[in-house]
């Protein structure tokens, strides 16, 4: 019990001096954060600069070297195999079967989850109508346009309804009206009380996040709200305020 | 230079089409690209650009219409139009187990780079991507943007007059995009015709000229100040503490109103047409925390727009 | 010119740096020869042989020394009558008899080919085989030994085969290994060197280049030559001092037979390559296509003459009966001249260069 307390004190993700060493290499070096229960919250930097390193020990799949977090009330550190029972992840290469179709990719997922088969058909006939894939639920995804498969992606990782989503650049090379529909899921998630963690190249989403947080060299050198970062860097885009904090 | 060839552009569609099976993936595309010219393609996934890229690269036939490269057509002279273009796939096409001046020389060999050209152009390549300090790391040990330039790099060492890239930037961070677009720039000014499909809407307007594709076809074209010039409907912004609860009660409505409503992190656009539209959204709003004001279309407004007016008429 | 090179010196690096690969493209040759030499080898080393001296000479009783001193052939029991000889094949008491003939040294000294017979227990067919490959190669030693010497007119072995006369044809197990092994291991190695490319999408890039079709496969094939040529070597180095077959032609000539070879079978797998899209699809294709009707129709296993005419006609289009004959026929009886063989699989290492090479698309299939 006293373990799930933590998760009321509102954070659904906080990191204490959390670092990660590869041999003599820091990639994630001493990075503190909170994350509020709801918030949709934006994680950028430059290739290699440890998003990917941070995400991974948040889910439970890589160990700290130092410091630690806390995801959804549990610590990563101690307790990963509770972090990922209420945890969502969605990773860029959108990993789903290619020789299954969208129904069964959903159904799998829920049998990956422990679902029971009823509890699990449902599910999946709702999220492929939330998700517009009803048309193609027999199709195999191999088959579909990248933005279906993006979506598909996503239902099968929040089937679970997890409390925590993490996002590793799920729009990367999907078109902007795609890119749109799946902003309007994410809110919807996040509308619906899931804390959403979310990776992208693109700065324009970067806005649509309530706080962003960019990391360069395995540090946070910026982490607020869009309008405060820009005001603070007197930059009129993100764009602008990500050039100026990273160094080159 | 002769004023016969100055007359023809670098790289010219004319009525192209291609279909897979039954469906269609280019349907009677016409552009061209001229010298010292980004040419931008965008457009959603599955919209054509790769293909069209491949057909003026002669990688595919297409089923109609004409490409010509400097003149050179792709179908009938495919050898000339390879070594007038260089070609950048989506994907990234170089050798991960060789190194950056392994992948560089083996690239100069397929084109014939004579030896006595051959190290000038490559400590150049080296020097402009600034590749020059990993020239003996593997391809696979390279960053995103780093991998990038080296593909660049690769599809210049002939020194092609058309360069076709597509969407060279995806994954890629906005530094490092903003180093591989000033390279674009300097391409451009130096003579090259460039061909470019991008996802990102920041980008279209780096370009001279852009054409939206949709469904193989370009539904607008020209430069991004004449595509934003093309939104015949109005825009507002709305911005505020009771962003929520105003988004609520927009969606709801949306089809009531006839207006379009897109989020953008904490600012919602509103998309009308007529004055009355506008006073039923403020009146929707009253009584919140929200103030509204007329802003204009950037190039991803304008694309959505047409893209939903596709959508409806089709 | 300058285009294969780069491209041979680029796929020369892929393999050095993938040691994954070369070590399986070195240690499958080595594991199968071991695999299927042991199983061979169990039956020779168990090889007794029984004599009967109908000629009681000196140059009788020198053959009879030579022969057991190889150290695989027992002298097992001297006999008198030829019913001992199918009484001690009954008992099990030896596996094989030679018959000197009387007036063997007298034939001899009148400088005439000179034959003994030999009988073979047809019961256990491949021990028989075997044993009837290492009588007739442990005589073919014994001549090339005696060349020089006072006696020099060759003996020659006439084998019979009790009970199970047909097993005559399905001799040579040990060399004709060789022929199975290389074409695998060679179809295995280029049916992924194309295939590869286009799962990774470099082929992409390289397709908008100028290169043609030819210089691709030629290109592709050279350091997969020097690979294969390695693996010959080794094939061929343990066969013979490790399992002893013997060699009573010329190591060079082998050589150059298999260099032929070794392009076939390369050029099969470059073929594969081309034409399919996937490394799976290729190397199942590589296996079923070079593995069974290799050891099943080359005469490898089982003797080509007895098989019905439809399946003694598709044997004359696998690479590896014509290899077989010529291994043998170096290996095991000496003989240097093979040109319907030789023409024969030098005509299908072009055809299959060029069919590789008119199958290799310059454009994106679909």
């Amino acid at each position: 019990m006293s373990e799930s307390s933590a998760a009321s004190d509102g954070c659904a993700v906080r990191a204490t001096q959390l670092t990660r060493r590869f041999g003599d290499f820091t990639a994630v070096d001493g990075v503190d954060f909170a994350v509020s229960t709801g918030e949709v919250f934006g994680f950028l930097g430059a290739n290699g600069a440890g998003k990917t390193t941070v995400i991974r020990m948040l889910c439970g799949l890589l160990a700290p070297s130092a410091g630690e977090a806390r995801v959804a009330g549990f610590s990563v550190n101690r307790q990963p195999d509770a972090v990922k029972r209420h945890i969502g992840y969605m990773s860029q290469k959108f990993s789903l079967y290619g020789d299954l179709t969208v129904g069964e990719n959903l159904q799998l997922y829920g049998g990956v989850y422990g679902l029971k088969r009823h509890d699990a058909e449902d599910r999946g006939r709702e999220l492929l109508s939330r998700l517009d894939l009803e048309q193609a639920a027999d199709r195999l995804p191999t088959a579909l346009p990248l933005g279906f498969r993006q979506r598909l992606a996503l239902g099968c990782a929040v089937l679970h309804r997890p409390r925590i989503l993490f996002l590793d650049e799920p729009t990367g090379g999907v078109d902007p009206v795609a890119r749109r529909k799946f902003w309007d899921l994410i809110y919807e998630l996040a509308d619906g009380g899931a804390t959403v963690f979310v990776t992208t190249h693109y700065m324009d989403e970067a806005e649509y996040c309530g706080r962003v947080s960019i990391m360069d060299r395995g540090r946070i050198v910026a982490l607020d709200t869009p309008d405060e970062l820009k005001k603070q860097n007197g930059a009129r885009t993100m764009q602008d305020v990500f050039l100026k904090v990273i160094r080159p | 230079m002769t004023s016969a060839a100055s007359t023809i552009p670098h790289l010219r569609f004319a009525g192209v089409r291609k279909s897979y099976g039954g469906t269609s993936a280019v349907a009677g595309l016409s552009l061209d690209a001229n010298a010292g010219e980004i040419f931008g393609l965008i457009g959603p996934d599955g919209a054509g650009k790769t293909t069209a890229m491949r057909i003026a690269c002669a990688l595919l036939l297409p089923d109609a219409g004409t490409v010509a490269m400097l003149g050179h057509d792709v179908v009938t002279s495919p050898q000339s139009v390879k070594r007038h273009v260089g070609y950048m796939p989506q994907r990234f096409s170089l050798y991960g187990d060789l190194t950056v001046a392994e992948n560089i020389r083996f690239f100069a060999d397929m084109y014939d780079v004579p030896s006595a050209q051959r190290r000038e152009q490559e400590e150049r390549l080296m020097q402009f991507s600034r590749l020059a300090p990993f020239r003996g790391r593997r391809a696979a040990q390279l960053s995103g943007g780093m991998k990038q330039k080296l593909a660049l790099s690769c599809t210049l060492i002939h020194t092609p007059e058309v360069l076709i890239l597509d969407e060279p930037t995806t994954g890629v961070d906005p530094l490092s995009r903003q180093e591989f677009w000033a390279i674009l720039k300097q391409l451009a000014a130096d003579g090259h015709a460039l061909l470019v499909s991008t996802p990102y809407m920041d980008e279209a307007e780096l370009c001279d000229r852009v054409a939206l594709m949709h469904h193989g076809q370009a539904l607008a074209a020209g430069t991004p100040g004449e595509i934003k010039a093309g939104f015949t409907r109005r825009l507002l912004e709305i911005t505020g503490q009771d962003a929520l609860t105003a988004l609520r009660r927009l969606t709801q409505k949306r089809n009531e109103l006839a207006v379009s409503v897109n989020r953008f992190g904490d600012r919602i656009h509103i998309v009308y047409d007529e004055d009355r539209q506008r006073e039923n959204v403020l009146s929707l709003l009253r009584g919140l925390d929200m103030s509204a004001r007329h802003v204009e279309p950037d190039i991803e407004d304008v694309f959505v727009e047409r893209m939903e007016r596709e959508e409806r008429t089709a | 010119m300058k285009r294969i090179r780069a491209i041979a010196h680029k796929e020369f690096l892929h393999v050095v740096r993938d040691p994954r690969s070369l070590l399986l493209a070195i240690l499958m040759p080595m594991m199968m020869v071991f695999l299927y030499g042991y199983a061979i080898d169990m039956d020779m080393k168990k090889l007794k042989v029984a004599v009967m001296d109908l000629d009681q000479s000196a140059a009788s009783r020198d053959l009879v020394r030579r022969m057991t001193s190889s150290g695989f052939i027992s002298d097992a029991a001297r006999l008198t009558s030829r019913t001992e000889i199918e009484r001690g094949f009954r008992r099990d008491l030896f596996r094989a008899a030679m018959i000197i003939p009387r007036g063997f040294e007298e034939s001899l000294q009148r400088n005439r080919t000179t034959a003994v017979q030999f009988l073979l227990d047809g019961a256990d067919e491949t021990s028989a085989a075997a044993a009837s490959n290492y009588l007739n190669a442990t005589i073919a030693l014994v001549n090339r030994e005696r060349a020089g010497q006072r006696l020099e007119a060759p003996i020659e072995a006439r084998t019979r085969v009790l009970y199970n006369p047909q097993l005559v044809s399905a001799h040579f197990i040990v060399p004709g290994l060789a022929a199975v092994v290389l074409i695998l291991v060679c179809a295995l190695l280029t049916s992924i060197a194309i295939t590869r490319e286009k799962e990774t999408g470099t082929l992409e890039q390289v397709l908008t280049t100028p290169v043609r079709p030819l210089q691709v496969i030629v290109g592709k094939i050279i350091p997969y030559t020097a690979i294969a040529a390695l693996d010959t070597v080794l094939v061929f180095v343990v066969g013979h001092f490790v399992f002893h077959v013997p060699m009573t032609g010329s190591w060079l000539l082998l050589a150059l037979y298999s260099l032929i070879y070794l392009i076939v079978a390369l050029g099969l797998g470059l073929l594969i390559s081309a034409a399919v899209q996937t490394q799976k699809l290729a190397m199942m294709l590589a296996l079923v296509g070079t593995l069974l009707p290799t050891i099943m129709l080359s005469g490898f296993v089982f003797p080509i003459s007895s098989m019905p005419v439809v399946l003694r006609i598709i044997s004359r289009i696998i690479p590896a009966t014509y290899y077989l004959e010529i291994v043998r026929g170096v290996m095991l009886r000496g003989d240097a001249w093979f040109p319907v063989q030789f023409a024969v699989l030098t005509g299908m290492a072009v055809l299959l260069l060029v069919a590789a090479s008119r199958s290799f698309r310059m454009r994106l299939e679909s």
